[in-house]
This record gives C-alpha cells, sequence and structure tokens, in this order.
C-alpha cells in the first residue's frame, strides 16, 4: 500500500537517508526502529510531504506520488502525530481539532456541529478526551490523543506516529495500543517510529529496522526476537539492560550520608504546588531512582536541589550540610553535580566550543587574574575527550555539530568525570539518555553504575521506565508533586509501579 | 572561543552592502547622474584627501563607541536602544568636569577624569534599564528608547536653563586638558575634527575583545547572551549579568561622547549626538557585534555618511540615509544575532512554564 523506494536526503553535510525504503501493507502496524539518528523521522517526514526527498520513488496505493507536500498527503488520507505537540493551549480541544478545518454556518462557526463530530469521533476511536476542556489544563497523555484526533478527523486512514509513547505511563501506553489495533480493526494503517524494543514486540505486526540512514531489514515481529532486531538496529550484539545485571551489589560505602531532601515544597503558577512537601535520603553508594510520567514535579524537584528554582519550604542537606540557601556555584563546589534534563537549553551552550562547554559551571576554576586559562582549558579538554570518547575528537568544534550522544557524553564528562578539578558526592541525572543511541545509552549506565560502586549518591529521574528499573536500588513514584511510594529495586516492576504512576493507587 | 567562520561572519554585510549598491545605482540613476560618477565623487570627497580621511576618522571614532556598546549589550542577549542618551550624558557630564576645572592642566592628567566622568554619565543612564530588567523584567527595548526621550530632555533643560552660553544652545568652552587633533601632526589634516580619542576608541575596542573573548566575565557574559538557562545552571547570575553590562554598554557610549565635547568643539552642544548612536545599531549589525568587525563597520558608516556631503552637488545627501537604512534592513533580515535578540521576548529563565502541551526534548 505504502512503498518507498531507495530514498537519499542530506541536510548539508548530514546523510540522513541513504537508500531507504519502506513497504507498509493495508491494515498493519508497522514498527519502523532504529537508533537516534538513523533516519526514521527524516523518512516519515518525506512521506507525509514535509519535504521533498534528494532522490527515490514514493508509492501510496499503487500511484507515484514522489515529492508532493503536506495538503496532497493530507487529501489521500496519510497524516503525522509528531513528536514535539502542536497544539494551542488556550483552545479547547474541539476548537484544536478541527482548527484549519473548521465548520462554519454563513460566516459564523458551527459549533454545536464541530462539538458533535469531534465527540463522535471520540466515540468511535476511543481517543477518550474531554472536548470541551482547554488543552492546557489536559494530562500530556490527552494532549497526545488530541493529536491523534486532529489528524484522524482531516480523514488519515494511514498515520504515522513518532515515538508517541516517550510521554506515556504504563497505562497510557496499555490504553494507546487498545486504540491502534482499534483503528487497525477499522481498516486502518498504522506506522510507528520508537527505539523501544518491548513496544515493537507488543503492538507492530511487521518491522523495518533503519541504521545510518538505510533500511537494514524487514522482519515479521511474529517471528523474530528483541535480540535479533537490536543486531539489526545497531549493527552489533548488544547487552540488553537486563534486571540482573542491573541489580549488581553494590561495593560503595553506605555509611556517609548523601543527599537528604526534607519536606521540600516548590510553588508553580498553578494552584498546585509542583513539589509538595518531598522527603528522602540517598545514601552514599545508592541509586534513587524517582518514576513518574512527566510533569508530575520531578523537573521541579531536581532544579530546585540544584538551585536554579526557588524553594518555598523544606531543606535539602549534601553530605549533612544544609545548602538550601546556597548559590548554584557554591553548590557545585560542595560537590553536587547536575546532568540536566535538557542538554541543549541548559546543559550546554551550543554555540560553544567543546573544550568550552566541558568547563562550563566551573568556569571559575579556569580563571587566573581575570583571564580564562586557555591551555589548561584545552589539556583538561583533551583529557576527559580521550576519557569519554567524545567524538569527532576536536575539542574546538561547537558543541551544536555534534551528534545527542556525544553532546550528552560532554555533559557526562564535565559533571561526573570532572578531570581532576573537583569531585562530586551527589549526581542528580535527570534523563540521563535521552535522545541518545543504544551504544551511549550503554556507556552512560556503565558510568552511573561506576559512579555507584565508587560511594557516588545519585538521584535518577527517568522517564524511560525500564532504565529506572534496571539503575535503581530503590524507586520511589511522583505523583502530583507527591511521592506516593518508595519499594526497593529488587521488589519493583512496571506492573506494580504503573498504578501509582497515575494515582490509581492512592 | 570562534563561534563564525570569517567567511560565515562576513558574507551578510558584503551581500548587504551589494544589494545597497544596486538600490543606490537605481536612486542615483533617478536623478539622472551617473553613478560612476557618483561614486567617484563619494570616494574621492572622503578617502582622496586628508581632510575628507580625517572627517571619516573623526565620525568613525564616535561610531565605534556607540557600536561597541550596542554589540557588547548585543552578547549579552539585550537590544541597547539607549546609545543616543547614553552618548549625550557622557558628553554632557565630561563637559561640566571641564569647566570645573582649573585652565591649562596637562591632557594626560586630566583624561582620565574626564573617562571616568563621561563612562559614568553613561553607565548610569545604562544601568538603569538593564536594573529594571534584571528586578522587573521590563523589556531593555522599550526602556532605553523611553529613557532617550528623559534623558535628552533633562540634558535640554539643563543646557537652556543653566550652562548655555548666552544665544547659543552650548557650554562654555573647556580650558583644561585639551586634546590634539591629528592635524597637529600632519598639518594635511588641517579643518578636520579627528583626533586623539581616536586612540582611546583603539585601545577600547582591544579591551572589549579581551573582556569577551578571554575573561570569565566575558564567557559568561556570552553564555547569557546565547542560552540565558544554560548560563543560569552554570551558576551565572543572569540579572547580574545584565546589569552590570548594560552598565558597560552605557559607559562605553558615554566615553564616545569625548570626541564631540573633548577632541572637537571642547563643549557640550545641545543635539551633538546627531544620531551617532542609534546609526550605532547599524555598526554592531554589520560589524557582526565583533569589535573588530565594529571598527570596519564604523569606517563604513563614517565614510557613507561624510560621502553623502561630499555628493550634495549632483545627488541629494539625504540619498545616503536611504543607503544607509538599506543596508541595515539587508542586515536585519540576514543576522543571527537580531533573531536572538527577538526571542529575548520570552520570558525570562526561571519563570519558564511547563505547560501541558510538554516538549519533549530532543
Amino acid at each position: 500500500m505504502i512503498r518507498l523506494t531507495d530514498i537519499h536526503k542530506s541536510f548539508g553535510p548530514v546523510r540522513a537517508n541513504r537508500g531507504a525504503s519502506l513497504d507498509v501493507a493495508a491494515g498493519e502496524i508497522h514498527a519502523l526502529v532504529g537508533e537516534n539518528g538513523a533516519g526514521k523521522s527524516t523518512l516519515m517526514r518525506i512521506l507525509s510531504g514535509m519535504f521533498p526527498s534528494d532522490s527515490g520513488t514514493i508509492e501510496v496505493n499503487s500511484k507515484d506520488v514522489t515529492g508532493w507536500h503536506t495538503a496532497d498527503a493530507i487529501r489521500a488520507g496519510v497524516g503525522m502525530v509528531h513528536q514535539h505537540f502542536m497544539l494551542v493551549p488556550t483552545l479547547t480541544v474541539t476548537e484544536n481539532v478541527t482548527l484549519g478545518a473548521e465548520l462554519t454556518r454563513g460566516i459564523q462557526l458551527d459549533r454545536a456541529r464541530a462539538h458533535r463530530d469531534v465527540q463522535a469521533l471520540v466515540d468511535r476511536t476511543g481517543l477518550k478526551v474531554p472536548v470541551e476542556q482547554r488543552v492546557s489544563e489536559l494530562t500530556v497523555g490527552e494532549a497526545q490523543r488530541v493529536e491523534i484526533l486532529k489528524t484522524l478527523y482531516r480523514g488519515a486512514r494511514v498515520l504515522i506516529l513518532d515515538e508517541p509513547t516517550a510521554v506515556l505511563s504504563p497505562p497510557e501506553v496499555n490504553e494507546l495500543w487498545r486504540v491502534l489495533r482499534r483503528l487497525r480493526e477499522e481498516g486502518g494503517t498504522i506506522v510507528l517510529i520508537t527505539h523501544k524494543l518491548d513496544e515493537v514486540m507488543a503492538i507492530s505486526d511487521t518491522i523495518t529496522a533503519m541504521r545510518q540512514g538505510q533500511t537494514v531489514g524487514r522482519l515479521e515481529t511474529s517471528r523474530t526476537s528483541p535480540a535479533e532486531i537490536a543486531r539489526l538496529m545497531v549493527g552489533r550484539d548488544v547487552q540488553l539492560a537486563g534486571r540482573a545485571e542491573g541489580k549488581a551489589v553494590s561495593v560503595g560505602s553506605r555509611n556517609g550520608s548523601g543527599l537528604d531532601v526534607r519536606e521540600l515544597t516548590v510553588a508553580s503558577s498553578r494552584r498546585k504546588n509542583a513539589v509538595d512537601q518531598v522527603s528522602f535520603s540517598i545514601a552514599a553508594g545508592e541509586i534513587l531512582g524517582i518514576a513518574g510520567v512527566e510533569g508530575n514535579g520531578q523537573t521541579e524537584l531536581i532544579e530546585a536541589i540544584a538551585g536554579l528554582r526557588p524553594i518555598s519550604s523544606g531543606s535539602v542537606l549534601l553530605a549533612g550540610r544544609d545548602i538550601t540557601r546556597v548559590s548554584v556555584r557554591q553548590r557545585g563546589d560542595l560537590g553536587l553535580s547536575h546532568i540536566p534534563e535538557d542538554r541543549h537549553e541548559r546543559g550546554l551552550v551550543l554555540e560553544y566550543s567543546v573544550a568550552d562547554n566541558l568547563i562550563l559551571g566551573q568556569q571559575h576554576r579556569f580563571t587566573k587574574h581575570w583571564t580564562l586559562d586557555q591551555r589548561r582549558i584545552a589539556s583538561h579538554a583533551e583529557g576527559l575527550i580521550r576519557q569519554y570518547d567524545v567524538r569527532p575528537s576536536d575539542p574546538a568544534l561547537p558543541a551544536r555539530a555534534l551528534s545527542g550522544g556525544n553532546q550528552q557524553k560532554i555533559v557526562i564528562a564535565r559533571e561526573m568525570g570532572g578531570g581532576g578539578v573537583r569531585e562530586f558526592q551527589v549526581l542528580l541525572a535527570a534523563q540521563p539518555t535521552r535522545g541518545v543511541d543504544v551504544g551511549a545509552i550503554e556507556f552512560i549506565h556503565a558510568q552511573l553504575r561506576a559512579a555507584r560502586a565508587a560511594g557516588k549518591a545519585i538521584l535518577l529521574v527517568s522517564a524511560d521506565l525500564n532504565e529506572v528499573l534496571a539503575l535503581s536500588d530503590r524507586i520511589a513514584v511522583m505523583y502530583g508533586g507527591k511521592i506516593v511510594t518508595v519499594m526497593s529495586g529488587s521488589e519493583a516492576t512496571a506492573e506494580k509501579l504503573g498504578p501509582h504512576m497515575t494515582g490509581a493507587a492512592a | 572561543m570562534k563561534t563564525l567562520k570569517l567567511e560565515e561572519a562576513l558574507l551578510p554585510p558584503v551581500v548587504a552592502l551589494l544589494i545597497a549598491l544596486v538600490v543606490g545605482d537605481l536612486l542615483i540613476l533617478s536623478f539622472g547622474q551617473s553613478p560612476a560618477a557618483v561614486y567617484r565623487m563619494l570616494l574621492e570627497g572622503t578617502w582622496g584627501n586628508a581632510y575628507g580621511l580625517g572627517q571619516v576618522l573623526y565620525k568613525a571614532t564616535t561610531l565605534t563607541f556607540t557600536g561597541l556598546s550596542v554589540a557588547l549589550a548585543l552578547r549579552a542577549g539585550l537590544f541597547n536602544i539607549g546609545a543616543e542618551s547614553q552618548l549625550a550624558a557622557g558628553g554632557f557630564a565630561a563637559a561640566l568636569v571641564g569647566l570645573a576645572l582649573p585652565a591649562g592642566l596637562p591632557a594626560l592628567l586630566v583624561l582620565p577624569l574626564y573617562v571616568a566622568a563621561a563612562g559614568a554619565a553613561g553607565g548610569l543612564v545604562g544601568v538603569v534599564p538593564g536594573a529594571l530588567k534584571a528586578r522587573f523584567g521590563a523589556h531593555e527595548v522599550i526602556t532605553t528608547i523611553m529613557l532617550n526621550f528623559i534623558v535628552l530632555a533633562l540634558l535640554n533643560y539643563l543646557i537652556s536653563t543653566r550652562f548655555k552660553v548666552h544665544d547659543t544652545l552650548h557650554t562654555a568652552e573647556i580650558k583644561s586638558g585639551a586634546v590634539p587633533r591629528l592635524a597637529d601632526f600632519a598639518s594635511a589634516f588641517h579643518g578636520s575634527a579627528a583626533n586623539v580619542v581616536l586612540v582611546l576608541a583603539l585601545i577600547v575596542v582591544a579591551l572589549s575583545w579581551w573582556f569577551l573573548f578571554r575573561t570569565r566575565g566575558g564567557f559568561e557574559l556570552r553564555a547569557v547572551g546565547l542560552q540565558p538557562h544554560a548560563a543560569e545552571y552554570a551558576g551565572v547570575h543572569v540579572g547580574r549579568v545584565w546589569w552590570t553590562s548594560m552598565a558597560l554598554a552605557g559607559a562605553i557610549a558615554g566615553i564616545g561622547g569625548l570626541n564631540y565635547v573633548l577632541g572637537y568643539k571642547r563643549y557640550y552642544e545641545e543635539g551633538f549626538s546627531a544620531g551617532a548612536g542609534f546609526l550605532g545599531i547599524a555598526v554592531a549589525l554589520v560589524g557582526r557585534s565583533h569589535p573588530a568587525g565594529i571598527v570596519i563597520a564604523a569606517i563604513l558608516f563614517a565614510t557613507l555618511s561624510q560621502g553623502g556631503l561630499a555628493v550634495n552637488a549632483l545627488v541629494p545627501k539625504q540619498m545616503v540615509d536611504v543607503l544607509q537604512a538599506v543596508v541595515i534592513i539587508s542586515m536585519a533580515t540576514a543576522v543571527p544575532e537580531i533573531r536572538r535578540a527577538l526571542l529575548a521576548l520570552r520570558p525570562a529563565p526561571s519563570v519558564k512554564a511547563t505547560a501541558a502541551t510538554g516538549e519533549a526534548a530532543t
């Protein structure tokens, strides 16, 4: 039904697709898998008409549609749901769904009919959302359903979903699978972009694997295994993050106190507190994982501990010392390291060189008579680039020019390596492997385990539940700004954590 | 350290100039003149003789100061539209100091005093919008524009009520610390206003470069301009950088006032700034906010503005104003700094709202 053949696409020097192809049959759920940067999103954007390919052909329903535009694609029933939501927060669900395809009566909007139509669509698809609610009041999972509704409302029969589960809790993921199966039963076709193997196994009929811009394999889901898919994606055997291996006994001393958080409250712009009376402590040599659906106060919690967000009440202690009122710089000097969740906004100055980014936050340690000591910055960079295998290894390159995985390596090297400049006691690791490839994930996980073994206290926040399960000694679940449960890493499972993540078990 | 390759940095100004050249040709033709003749006259009247060159250097000196002022703020992510009044305030303060000093003191002795006074006055005008932004989030474009009105009106009021010499709009002449003109060293420059403040400008250019690209302060300032959230994460007080960089920008523009008050007329005259502060915005943009680029851009705009007088016989001198405007508009559409400054209209860090429509990081 859909056939892309030998697609090539370059962005400047970056060859995103070089000979990619894809075959999707009508009425199937097709998983498009590959590491970050494998060219999956590019290929799907070409299919949905967002930009043309450099060469290659696209056929839909046996018609050559190469080079078509988004409008043509929508008319032919091909619609894409993007990773970044494109909704107007101040408008209602109905208004968002009908935006750009408004129903009118004369020159007026026909609100009643729009409401009826959208409600009918909700009922038919099972995408449950309150249609008269403003989008700003929805949960992330609901907002995503609105995105899907928007695409279906325009008559899409082929639905392309780009990493749809990144922001969902396990029950919401199951709900999404139910909806997708229902759409398939009605004759719809679904292409799912993902790099999570369990999702691929759970939902897809057929799999296409991509690596470095090329299609490297097409598999029947019922006749393959996660290991085989991973091998296709990476091009070699991969150690899949197994539970047993993740539970290596920590050798670090557990005596000294690492991080203590006492009744921490952080106000938010909404009526509810973003973080509400949260208390926990992490011992030296321990990883405390925070599970939870994004937007339940994890970001605010980390930023408050890091000193980037005002605290309304409560206190933060680092190795027994109260740092609640201490500046960001001093916290760093006292041994607090922080891998921020958004490396593009916070973790890196993208225009700065790799070398300069490797001293970000520690620039005062490289200063002599107000002047930055260029020679020490250079040797510092050289050491860390070698130790952490940052590629390309040119310290003068702007951080922008590096891949996501290598950018994250810069942050990790700076916060965890230190290059002999400083020692850290406590590490805040927020989404440490978000948007990096499988190889880099392995590396980063090994770093975190090594830091635990060396007696560091680590607070890990991740939207990837498997990551939290694989690394944590204890797991706390955050919901609505509170810690609703804590369990030991060995007893925790996705099934046990799931209900807490949605507040259902409260 | 380098953030731009040289050819990347040069391309937009060169394209902007070519566009201006084409528009200039059309304008000249519409006046029934030959472009070649007009451009030749323009060059002869500026670079073709020592007097013209002196005038270009004099104008470029003021523009270097105001251009640097705008550029420094731009590097911190701020749009300083207030160089005009910072320049005037600096010149006024220098005149006050000059009037208070006894006659005949040597320049080398009193020059630091003038620099301090002009810098302090300009810095004071600059720090107000900086502090208002840091404390209340008031947008600096609005506040610097409004402050231009207030400061210029205040200075005019003071001149006309207290300090003016009868029947003029200027103060009495300064008797102390005369700065030599270039004509004192080379008589060919005779009659031109170029003076030794030019050397001061080059010193400030060098210091600005060193500060921006070699010191920790500059490292942190540029980080704030590029990514305030990352700067905050790196332990930088974003608000503090805002107000200090505006104070510094104001001080640099203020010192520029010496070029007219100390180097040329030796008195403060109402309206002496004559748009040099606003033209500094164009200089900073064409110079890509780099100290070396600013010197080149200042010379370019000084040439255009002096050249306007030279070609007045063939075409109206306002044609040159149009050309300057075309250069600015072409640059503004091509330069990333502008887009960044516009993005600064977004709310300040730490009040970043995480909407329910949340963005997944890539």
